[in-house]
């Protein structure tokens, strides 16, 4: 999000004005990209992981989502990559209710989504410059509609001359970047980070912010599940989701961007 | 047909590996080998059974016990009877022969009685009725026999023996389907990981099915047209070395045209049927995802 857009969805709390000139009155409900409607999420038969979540993302929002180890941050970024279905409650995203979409139709819904998970998962046996390529190709494109994004792409994370390395021969900072150059080189509406500075050092992690901060800029909505507090602290423009024993804590959305006790902590 | 077989290198990078690795091509090689052969037997007893039937339909004997001096009246009133089309009287030379090989010298001894037998070809529509009893009643001591009845039970197990051929082919492309499946969940567990990222990023089910369906095609292409080959060349041995034999008992060659072409064909459609059952497993496996 650009800080001028910060200040007006800090000042209108979840209403951002229509420009940049108007008055405080002229603040307009945000287009929202994600919305929970009393969800609750469980595994198999076991005890509800998430329950009750109800809130809104806004588009071209960035949004850091925090909270105590297990308390379901994970689960809620399954819900919003897809990778789960609600066991209750309704998701709307990109403007479709998700409980009436077929099965067949999440592969179009996931094109429109990033995802860096935290382990990475990029596919070992593959170059660094098929790994970005991958979601071009599975869009349909090939040829010199690939070449000239990905060898930008790569550039753009500081990977241009290890485009032919294969991921075990990267490092952890390498293969980070490289995951995150494959979530966005589609474009995704929606980005969604799991702990994306877990592995890296801090030099690195200034760089992946930095990375994320520029794509929320281009549009894009940016989630990021972390534990790093001086990340938070770094991005005074983001709003902040936390969860605790798998329930929102703060569903607005909207609050101290970051808190004062996070800054204070980050020092 | 095949244009699925076709992949862009980006594809092929991503379920690595040989066109020979794993044990996939190699069982359906063998599996190929074995229809291949038992299904050359079965579609060669089918067409002896065909030929040899097709020569006796029409064909029967007159056999006189006390021997050759009714033989030439006999022969007369067949010849003179309507429907025949063909009347041959074995000769004692003849008959001494195929006595020889059964009894050996003493077949060929001056002193055995021999009866009379002479061969009858009648016209499909010929009435055989009234000709055997007409020659029962004017040649006393002479037996009308058809040679559909005493060659009836051969026959009958040559054709069941040609349909046993055919149950285990059957069996044999059941049991390659099985093998295919079981190949395909192992390839699937093999590249679950890959699967997963490229469900993650949109893949459809049908992107990642190809993926695993073009690598089973062309383990299946391979493999079975090994088999075929190897088949093929051990057909051609047995029938190099025995087709005097077979072809002199049956009357005609034991695989037409049609028969090789059907056998060239198994790997073929090994290939469409192992390409199906691969993709139905597949998509099945990736339908228990989200």
């Amino acid at each position: 999000m650009s800080p001028p857009l910060a200040r007006q969805a800090s000042l209108c709390q979840g209403w951002q004005w229509e420009d940049g000139v108007r008055p405080r009155e002229g603040c307009v409900k945000l287009s929202t990209i994600v919305e929970f409607d009393r969800v609750g999420l469980r595994y198999g038969t076991g005890a509800e992981v998430l329950r009750d979540l109800d809130f809104q993302l806004a588009r071209g929002g960035f949004y850091f989502l925090t909270g105590p180890s297990g308390a379901g941050k994970t689960s809620l970024l399954k819900l919003l990559y897809l990778a789960q279905r609600p066991t209750r409650g309704r998701i709307r995203l990109f403007d479709e209710e998700l409980a009436d979409a077929e099965r067949t139709a999440m592969p179009a819904f996931r094109r429109r989504i990033g995802v860096i998970y935290q382990d990475f998962r990029l596919i070992r046996h593959l170059s660094a410059f098929d790994n970005v390529a991958l979601p071009l190709r599975i869009a349909g494109h090939d040829g010199v509609e690939v070449e000239g994004p990905v060898r930008e792409m790569l550039a753009w994370v500081g990977l241009a001359d290890r485009a032919s390395a294969r991921p075990p021969t990267l490092s952890g900072g390498e293969q980070q970047r490289l995951a995150i150059a494959r979530a966005v080189i589609a474009r995704p509406e929606l980005l969604v980070a799991d702990e994306p500075t877990g592995n890296v050092d801090a030099e690195m992690a200034r760089r992946i912010l930095h990375l994320l901060t520029a794509l929320n800029r281009l549009g894009t909505t940016i989630v990021v599940a972390t534990h790093d507090l001086s990340l938070i602290a770094a991005t005074p423009e983001a709003h902040m989701l936390r969860l605790d024993n798998g329930a929102m804590v703060d569903p607005t959305g909207s609050l101290k961007n970051p808190p004062r006790s996070l800054k204070e902590q980050a020092g | 047909m095949i244009g699925f077989l076709a992949a862009t290198p980006a594809e092929r990078r991503l379920i690595p590996g040989g066109r020979l690795e794993g044990p996939t091509p190699y069982v359906i090689a063998i599996m190929m080998f074995v229809m291949v052969v038992i299904g050359a037997a079965g579609l060669a007893l089918a067409s002896s059974a065909r030929l040899v039937a097709a020569g006796v339909d029409n064909r029967y004997s007159v056999e006189i016990a006390d021997g050759a001096a009714k033989a030439a009246r006999a022969q007369a009133l067949l010849a003179a009877s309507p429907g025949v089309t063909a009347v041959r009287a074995v000769s004692e030379d003849e008959m001494r022969r195929i006595l020889q090989r059964w009894l050996g010298p003493t077949g060929a001894a001056a002193d055995l009685p021999l009866p009379a037998i002479i061969d009858v070809d009648l016209s499909a529509d010929a009435p055989v009725a009234r000709i055997a009893a007409d020659i029962e009643r004017q040649v006393p001591g002479a037996r009308f026999v058809a040679h559909k009845d005493s060659l009836g039970p051969v026959l009958g197990a040559v054709r069941a023996l040609g349909w046993l051929a055919l149950t285990l082919v059957v069996l044999i492309a059941l049991a390659t389907a099985a093998a295919v499946v079981l190949a395909a969940r192992g390839t699937l567990d093999t590249h679950r990981s890959t699967i997963e990222v490229m469900h993650g990023i949109g893949a459809t089910d049908d992107q990642v099915a190809r993926l695993f369906q073009r690598k089973i095609a062309l383990d299946a292409l391979t493999g079975g047209t090994a088999g075929a080959v190897a088949a093929g060349v051990v057909l051609l041995l047995i029938a190099g070395g025995g087709s005097t034999w077979l072809a002199d008992l049956t009357g005609g060659p034991l695989l037409s045209p049609r028969d090789i072409l059907l056998l060239a064909l198994l790997p073929l459609i090994g290939t469409i049927l192992a390409t199906v059952v691969a993709r139905m497993a597949v998509l099945k496996a990736l339908r228990a995802s989200l």
